[in-house]
């Protein structure tokens, strides 16, 4: 699949916002400090970026208004109702912290929910594709979800440490333990990759298998076309991989150390605080890295046609 | 409401298309884009039409299949490559997975025929609807940003201005070889539910649960090469006239 950078910018940064949003509403962070503040500017900022971001791919941007019509049926219809409700939690709990320092337990709950909520209904957009084998697993679902709050416990202890909040530690522990995971996890649905049985060959997608083995002798069109450009696009094996370990390295174990290194106390003050937005931004990378496979490897049941 | 119809559509309208008769000649393809790009709709667009990069949208494609056979048994001898045309185009699927992903609304299947149409006044181009799709049947205008499809010639098929024989879709129309056949698939007595009975028509990608509408016809068996062959390097068994000319012929 094509890997356009608008939908990437979208799916990395509003993951990011929201995993940090659910940290904030869970109390993490003392609502009374700047931590807290910070954050919760900066989450709304990350979802805001992201999802207008989002939008940048549409055809006809002006009318996405509509796309909050299909919730019912539609993955995507659900996620654009669920962000706009989900802001108003979010923006309250802002409120809260920046204007009064106090942190209000329902208006917690229902930002963590949310934000919950709209990151499944994002990676189910992709899971729910059966003509694209490698996303159509339960298991993109939690790896959305676990890179969304491995972001938001990297972000939050970055915060908390340069706030030197009490909790500094304790959340560079659970920082270190999701980002752990959410590596795992990916791990798991990379493997599902690789060993996938794909559903639809040349021989199932012209139905000629029974005559014999089918090969493109002449394709349709002379260059590239939407669907080529759009479904066809392939990614070099040895690169792939190489990207793949690059991703794990600075979006992964990079992070885990920095956090385990703050976590237990070997720094603090300034330090802390700098080790925890180096991590940060290795792990925004890796992610980054990480979601550009999830596009470019991504293969679509389409390329049958094509022979391949 | 991009939701399938809760009932099945008392009619299935759609397309059977015979692939022993297809010569793969795109007049259909033409036919396509030239109806359609002034009919339902935004224009079907092209892009840098006359450079080297050219490309632009299109309903049907024919793509041109090499088929070789293991075994031998089914068409031709084993390893004897046959070509095969194979025009390819929305199959207006009863289980469309394009339409249940659409978040507008402006991707529907009509409940009184089974045809998938996109509403282009609600399209915002996501593009979402030609990833659900595995027959890649649905394009992006790159021009309108909206997507286009097969309408089945919708604005054909009802035309009562039209003759008759006219009111079939274009690429039905246009076909030199008659391999394209338009009807009812839910009728069991049209021509074409006939046609899929007696040549054991085809569903494409079964696989991925999409139920389509229209059919393939699979080529018919082939005779063997070696059947037809005959014993010319042999005259032993030869008599009569034949073996007349096989002594007079030996003496020369």
């Amino acid at each position: 699949m094509h890997p356009a950078p608008s939908i990437i910018v979208f799916t990395v940064l509003s993951g990011l916002g929201y995993g940090l949003a659910v940290m904030l509403g869970l109390d993490l962070l003392d609502a009374d400090s700047s931590a807290a503040r910070i954050g919760h500017v900066l989450a709304l900022l990350l979802i805001g970026f992201g999802l207008t971001s989002s939008l940048l791919h549409l055809g006809n941007p002006q009318r996405a208004w509509r796309a909050l019509s299909q919730w019912r049926s539609s993955w995507l219809s659900r996620e654009g109702v669920l962000a706009i409700l989900t802001f108003a939690p979010l923006l309250a709990g802002a409120w809260f912290s920046l204007f009064e320092g106090v942190y209000r337990a329902p208006v917690g709950i229902l930002s963590v929910a949310g934000s919950l909520a709209t990151v499944y209904c994002t990676s189910m957009i992709y899971a729910s594709l059966r003509s694209v084998d490698g996303w159509n697993t339960p298991l993109t679902s939690l790896c959305y979800l676990l890179f969304s709050l491995a972001g938001g416990a990297g972000l939050a202890s970055a915060l908390a440490s340069g706030a030197a909040l009490g909790a500094a530690g304790e959340l560079a522990w659970v920082a270190m333990a999701f980002v752990a995971i959410a590596w795992l996890a990916k791990i798991a649905w990379r493997r599902r990759l690789k060993s996938i049985v794909r559903r639809s060959t040349p021989e199932t997608a012209t139905g000629l298998g029974k005559l014999g083995r089918v090969r493109l002798f002449e394709p349709p069109h002379m260059t590239a076309s939407y669907l080529t450009h759009e479904m066809g696009f392939k990614v070099a094996r040895k690169h792939a991989d190489k990207l793949f370990v690059l991703s794990i390295i600075i979006g992964g174990g990079l992070p885990i150390i920095l956090f385990g290194l703050v976590a237990m106390g070997a720094a603090d003050g300034n330090t802390a605080t700098a080790l925890g937005l180096i991590a940060a931004i290795g792990y925004l990378s890796g992610v980054f890295v990480e979601r550009w496979l999830f596009f470019a490897e991504a293969r679509h049941a389409v390329v049958s046609f094509y022979g391949s | 409401m991009t939701s399938l119809p809760a009932v099945a559509p008392a009619r299935k309208l759609g397309l059977v298309i015979d692939l022993d008769v297809c010569v793969g000649c795109h007049a259909c393809v033409i036919s396509c884009k030239e109806w359609n790009t002034g009919g339902y709709g935004a224009a079907l667009s092209d892009q840098d039409p006359y450079g080297a990069d050219v490309s632009g949208t299109f309903l049907n494609r024919v793509h041109s299949y090499e088929v070789t056979p293991d075994g031998g048994q089914v068409v031709g001898e084993s390893g004897q490559a046959r070509l095969i045309h194979f025009p390819k185009s929305c199959l207006h699927c009863d289980d469309a997975p394009c339409v249940s992903v659409c978040p507008t609304g402006a991707s529907y299947k009509r409940s009184a025929d089974g045809i998938v149409l996109v509403d282009e006044d609600k399209c915002i181009g996501c593009g979402l609807c030609a990833w659900a799709c595995p027959y890649g049947a649905r394009e992006l205008d790159l021009a309108a940003g909206v997507m286009k499809k097969c309408t089945l010639c919708v604005d054909r098929i009802y035309n009562e201005t039209f003759e008759e024989v006219d009111r079939v879709p274009s690429c039905v129309r246009t076909c030199p070889t008659n391999a394209r056949h338009y009807g009812d698939l839910a009728d069991p007595d049209s021509v074409v539910s006939r046609l899929v009975r007696e040549r054991d028509g085809i569903d494409l990608m079964p696989e991925q649960g999409t139920r389509p509408v229209n059919k393939y016809l699979p080529p018919r068996p082939r005779q063997p090469l070696s059947d037809t062959r005959s014993p010319v390097e042999n005259t032993d068994g030869a008599t009569g006239f034949f073996g007349w000319l096989d002594s007079m012929l030996d003496r020369i």
